[in-house]
C-alpha cells in the first residue's frame, strides 16, 4: 500500500514521456531507495508494458536494485586505470575488513559495496565514491578513514 | 581580488570544496569578505596539481596547486606581503608549460570561468558559431561540417559530416540529435570535464546540429556515475532556453530546438550507439544490428544523428572558425585536435588537447612525465577497455585513427593507461574478458558465450593446463568473437587480449 501510494505521482509524470521508463526507475529508487517487485505491476499497467519487460529492463541494468541497500554505499571502481594503481589490493582489503563481497551489505546494515567500472577520475587513481561523493587517490588506510568517518 | 576553486569531480575528490569553504573562512577572518570574490570554475585538466587555486590580481592569473585546505592561511599571507613567492605557485596561468604548449581549442574555455555563467561563455567566444549557422542554409552548415573533416570523437571516428548528410537528406516529420555522453572506458574523462567546465559548449554544437539536419529535440545520454555533470547540465540547459539559445524560435531565426538529459543506468553497453538508443526508448540496452542506420531509422525509429560529446562541442569552432581553420589541425585523415586522456600510473595526469601526429611517447614524456610510482613503464592501454596493451616498441606510432588502426590499435576516445612494470599482463587479458561477461548485452552468442569461455580458458593457461593448445584455442575464440559480433564490444575485447599475448607472453608462463 504504502509502495502504491509513493509511486503512484511517479506514474503520473513519467507514463506519457517518451521512453519513460528508465527515468520512472530512477524517481522511484530515488523515492524508495530500490523497486520493489511488488511495484512492477503498476508500473508496467502505467507505461503499457508487460511485467516481464518492466523485470527484463530493472534486471538488465547494474544501477536499479530490488532490495533496499544499506545506509551508505561503497562503489570501488575496478576499471583499468584503477588497476594500473592498485585497486586489486583496495578491493581485497574492503571485502575483507567489511567481511562482505561485492554486491553484498554488511550485518549491521551500514554499507553496501558495489563494483563500479570507471568513475571518470582516472588521472588521480583508485577512486572510490561513497554515496555522492567520489575520493581520489585511496589507498587502504584512506579507505579505513572515510569509512571511519561515516560514523554508523 | 577574485580567486578560482574548480568545482569538478576529480577537483572535489581531492578537497576542492574543503579548499573553497577555507577561502570564504580565511577572507572573513581578514575581513576581505567584500573584496574577494571567489569563482568556482571548471578544472582546466591538469589533475596532478589539483586542487589548482588561482588568484586573480589586477587581471593576471596566478596558480598554485596543489592546495590543501591548511594552505590557504598561508596563501593569503604570502598574497598579502607580495614580495614573496609562496612555495605552491605556479606562476601565471598563461605560462605554465604543460598548459601553453597545447592547442586548445574544444577546451580552450574549460577553467576560465563559473560555467554556468552565459556573460562569461559569449565573452570567450561562445555563441559565435551557433549565430553563424542560424545565417546560414542547413545544407551550408553540413558543408562546413564536412569540409572540416571532423570525425566522430566517441572511438568509432566517423566523418561526422557524412552521417549529417545522411540525416538531412532523409525526410521525416521528426528528427533527433543524441548526445552520447556515457563515457564509460576507463582512463577518460574528457567528456565529464567539458560538461563540468562549459556546459554551454555542448549545447550550442547540438543546436548547430538541429539546425542543420532539421531536428528540433536533442536528449544527452549521460551516465549515472556522473551527478555533478548532470546537476551542471540541468542548470546550463534551463539557463540557456531562458536566454532564448535554446527552445522556440532561437534567437528570433523561428528555429527551435529542446534539449533533455536522461539518465543511464551503469551498463557499459549503453555507450554503443544502438543500444543507446534502445536505452532512451526505455528498454533494455540491446545492441540493434544495422543497417538501418540510426541516420536513418534511429530513436523511434526517426532519422537520428548520435554524436560524442566532443564531436558536437568541436562543431561550435568549426561553424565560429570556419572549416579550413580547423582543417588545418592534424595530420593525414585526422584533421583537427586530439583529447587525450592520460591516466592510470602516471606523474601528471590530466588532460592534453593537441593536433594529431604526436607520438604516443612524446606526450607520455612530455605531458604525463613518467609513472606515479616512479618505477620504469611496461604497457600502455590506448582506447579503453577494447584497445590494445602497447609494449615500447609501438609507442613510437603517430596519434592518428590510420597510423593507430594499422598497428592493429585504436585511439578511441583518446584515453591512455600507463602501467608499470610490476603489472600482470595476463591478468589484464583475464580481465578483459571477465569485463566483457559483466558488460555484454547478451544479443549475440560470440560476445555472451564467448567472454565467458574466454575467462575459464585464460585461467587455464594462467594455471599450465595445456598451455599451448589452451592459447590456441583462445586464438580461435578471439577470431571468432572479432567476425562474430554484431559489435565493438565483442568484436574489439579480443583486442587487448591477443595485444598481451602477442607483447607480453612471458607473463602466461
Amino acid at each position: 500500500m504504502q509502495t502504491e501510494q509513493a509511486i503512484a505521482p511517479l506514474l503520473e509524470v513519467y507514463r506519457s514521456q517518451p521512453g519513460g521508463l528508465l527515468p520512472l526507475l530512477h524517481a522511484v529508487q530515488q523515492a524508495l531507495g530500490y523497486i520493489p517487485p511488488e511495484a512492477i505491476p503498476d508500473i508496467a499497467r502505467a507505461m503499457n508494458l508487460s511485467r516481464a519487460e518492466v523485470h527484463g529492463v530493472i534486471s538488465f541494468y547494474h544501477d536499479f536494485r530490488s532490495e533496499p541497500a544499506g545506509r551508505h554505499t561503497l562503489q570501488i571502481c575496478r576499471a583499468e586505470a584503477c588497476q594500473a594503481m592498485g585497486s586489486r589490493d583496495l578491493e581485497n582489503h574492503a571485502r575483507r575488513s567489511l567481511a562482505i563481497d561485492f554486491g553484498e551489505t554488511t550485518a549491521d546494515g551500514a554499507v553496501t559495496l558495489e563494483p563500479v567500472y570507471c568513475l571518470g577520475n582516472c588521472a588521480c587513481s583508485p577512486s572510490v565514491r561513497i554515496d555522492d561523493c567520489v575520493y581520489a587517490r585511496v589507498d587502504p588506510a584512506r579507505l579505513d578513514a572515510l569509512l571511519a568517518e561515516l560514523g554508523d | 581580488m577574485r580567486i578560482y576553486v574548480p568545482r569538478d569531480t576529480t577537483a572535489i575528490a581531492l578537497g576542492a570544496d574543503a579548499v573553497a569553504a577555507a577561502v570564504q573562512a580565511e577572507a572573513q577572518r581578514r575581513g576581505l569578505e567584500l573584496e574577494l570574490e571567489l569563482i568556482r570554475n571548471g578544472s582546466r585538466g591538469m589533475f596532478a596539481v589539483e586542487p589548482l587555486v588561482e588568484v586573480e590580481v589586477q587581471g593576471l592569473r596566478t596558480a598554485y596547486g596543489p592546495v590543501s585546505a591548511s594552505d590557504v592561511p598561508g596563501l593569503f599571507a604570502a598574497l598579502e606581503n607580495s614580495a614573496e613567492k609562496h612555495a605552491l605557485s605556479l606562476g601565471p596561468v598563461a605560462d605554465i608549460p604543460w598548459l601553453a604548449s597545447q592547442q586548445r581549442l574544444t577546451f580552450a574555455r574549460a577553467g576560465e570561468g563559473d560555467p554556468l555563467c552565459l556573460d562569461n561563455y559569449r565573452t570567450l567566444g561562445g555563441f559565435a558559431g551557433l549565430e553563424t549557422a542560424l545565417q546560414m542554409a542547413p545544407a551550408a552548415v553540413v558543408t562546413a561540417v564536412t569540409d572540416s573533416g571532423l570525425r566522430g570523437r566517441g572511438g568509432a571516428a566517423f566523418p561526422a559530416g557524412i552521417k549529417w548528410q545522411t540525416v538531412l537528406d532523409t525526410p521525416a516529420s521528426q528528427k533527433y540529435i543524441v548526445c552520447n555522453a556515457d563515457e564509460g572506458d576507463s582512463g577518460t574523462f574528457a567528456d565529464r570535464l567539458l560538461l563540468e567546465a562549459d556546459p554551454y559548449q555542448l549545447l550550442e554544437g547540438m543546436a548547430i546540429a538541429g539546425v542543420a539536419v532539421g531536428a528540433t529535440l536533442g536528449y544527452i545520454y549521460l551516465r549515472s556515475e556522473y551527478p555533478l555533470a548532470l546537476s551542471v547540465l540541468r542548470d546550463a540547459i534551463s539557463r540557456a532556453t531562458a536566454a532564448g539559445y535554446l527552445g522556440d524560435d532561437i534567437r528570433g531565426s523561428g528555429r527551435n530546438f529542446h534539449v533533455e538529459v536522461r539518465l543511464g543506468a551503469g551498463a557499459y553497453i549503453c555507450g554503443e550507439e544502438t543500444a543507446l538508443l534502445e536505452s532512451l526508448e526505455g528498454r533494455r540496452g540491446v545492441v540493434r544490428a544495422k543497417p538501418p542506420l540510426p541516420a536513418i531509422e534511429g530513436l523511434f525509429g526517426l532519422p537520428t544523428v548520435v554524436n560524442n560529446v566532443l564531436t558536437l562541442a568541436a562543431v561550435t569552432t568549426v561553424l565560429a572558425q570556419g572549416a579550413p581553420y580547423y582543417r588545418d589541425f592534424g595530420s593525414g585523415r585526422s584533421r583537427g585536435t586530439l583529447t587525450l586522456q592520460l591516466a592510470g600510473n602516471v606523474r601528471r595526469g590530466g588532460l592534453v588537447e593537441i593536433p594529431f601526429g604526436a607520438t604516443l611517447r612524446e606526450v607520455v614524456d612530455e605531458y604525463a612525465g613518467g609513472t606515479f610510482s616512479g618505477r620504469p613503464m611496461r604497457a600502455i592501454q590506448v582506447g579503453g577497455p577494447l584497445g590494445a596493451y602497447l609494449p615500447e616498441q609501438q609507442w613510437d606510432i603517430p596519434l592518428d585513427y590510420e597510423a593507430f588502426a594499422a598497428a592493429g590499435a585504436m585511439l578511441g576516445h583518446g584515453g591512455v593507461v600507463v602501467f608499470d612494470d610490476t603489472v600482470d599482463m595476463s591478468a589484464q587479458a583475464r580481465f578483459a574478458m571477465a569485463f566483457c561477461v559483466e558488460e555484454s548485452c547478451g544479443k549475440c552468442t560470440p560476445c555472451r558465450i564467448g567472454a565467458i569461455r574466454g575467462v575459464e580458458v585464460i585461467d587455464k593457461i594462467i594455471a599450465r593446463e595445456a598451455p599451448q593448445e589452451n592459447t590456441a584455442l583462445l586464438q580461435d575464440l578471439c577470431d571468432t568473437m572479432e567476425q562474430g559480433s554484431l559489435c565493438a564490444m565483442g568484436g574489439l575485447t579480443p583486442n587487448p587480449v591477443r595485444s598481451a599475448l602477442e607483447y607480453f607472453p612471458g607473463d602466461f608462463t
